[in-house]
């Protein structure tokens, strides 16, 4: 009997769980948490987008800056966004001087976009 | 006590955790915020607008240097220090508005409330020179201060603009001990040559 109860008790838990999400998060919450870009919700990759949003185009000395990452790490992820087709990268020399420019494309701005009402949904669902 | 109970209050971090969703959001949009604005500080500078006021403080410096009394000198510079505001709010509104961005956010706010108390500073300085008598000394002042005002305003911005405010003060510093006979030299270079040189550099690496 008491073994039953506890199985009854599991599967009311694991029902709740269903509805509520872990700790209690609306499950909204967690829906609008799961359908987040996952890739420009890595913090650089992010401010990436963040900057060009703000900027015609940046070169990639600017973003170095704005970023404050190393070569290596601006290059892996510019070139993920690169990739994906939310960043347009244009390479051209200066006198002898190369120089590689970002720019963000029309889905790199609807991607950040929509990241931003996700972000907005979370917080106002968590305030209701 | 029971056993159960122990365990709820060492996993009693639940009530916290939905909060803590909530403050991850409001940091990724705090996050995304200050990347735009940190960003735009190296655009922020209309780098034409300081040519502008550059060519339009030659034309003062000589219209300066033929005015017979200080009087005018002051009255030829003071227009010049009106225009100047006029057209380095024009300037930085058209900036700012071309990348989306509101004049009176980040960059614009810093660079305003940074340049603002050495400006204060030089009006009062000003008074009291004249007061004393000591007219000579303003040129200089004017320099040193303008160009403690871009130091510390440009430090939200391109290296440019710091380097800039060091090289005002420079001349500010040369002028007070200088003769006064130099003081519209030092005035022409300095307002007119060093916002031109400047202007031209911003305004062709860092877009306008």
């Amino acid at each position: 009997m008491g073994r039953q109860s506890t199985a009854k008790q599991q599967t009311a838990r694991r029902h709740a769980k269903a509805t509520t999400g872990p700790q209690g998060i609306p499950d909204s919450s967690k829906s609008a948490a799961s359908n987040l870009d996952r890739l420009i919700h890595e913090r650089l990759r992010l401010g990436i987008i963040s900057a060009l949003a703000a900027n015609e185009s940046l070169t990639f000395s600017d973003l170095k800056n704005t970023m404050n990452t190393t070569d290596g790490n601006l290059s892996v992820h510019a070139r993920k966004l690169e990739d994906a087709g939310y960043i347009a990268v244009t390479k051209y020399f200066e006198g002898r001087l190369p120089k590689t420019e970002y720019k963000l494309t029309a889905a790199g701005r609807r991607a950040l976009e929509n990241y931003l009402s996700h972000m907005e949904t979370l917080i106002q669902q968590m305030r209701t | 006590m029971r056993p159960m109970d122990a365990i709820r209050l060492v996993s009693k971090p639940e009530p916290d955790q939905p909060p803590a969703l909530h403050e991850r959001a409001m940091d990724n949009l705090r996050y995304i915020r200050e990347t735009m604005e940190r960003s735009t500080a190296f655009t922020g500078v209309p780098g034409w607008g300081e040519v502008a006021i550059g060519g339009t403080a030659l034309v003062a410096t000589v219209v300066a240097a033929t005015q017979s009394t200080f009087a005018g000198w002051l009255a030829v510079w003071i227009a010049e220090g009106l225009i100047s505001l006029l057209i380095v709010g024009w300037s930085m509104d058209r900036k700012a508005r071309a990348v989306n961005m509101p004049l009176m956010s980040g960059p614009g706010r810093k660079a305003i409330f940074s340049l603002s108390p050495p400006l204060i500073a030089g009006a009062v300085l000003t008074m009291v020179l004249i007061r004393a008598r000591f007219t000579s000394a303003i040129p200089g002042a004017w320099l040193l201060l303008y160009g403690t005002g871009v130091v510390t305003g440009g430090m939200f911005s391109v290296p440019a603009v710091p380097l800039m405010g060091l090289c005002f003060m420079f001349l500010g510093a040369a002028a007070l001990f200088a003769p006064p006979a130099f003081s519209d030299w030092f005035m022409g270079a300095g307002f007119g040559g060093l916002h031109l040189i400047f202007g031209i550099i911003i305004a062709r690496k860092y877009g306008g």
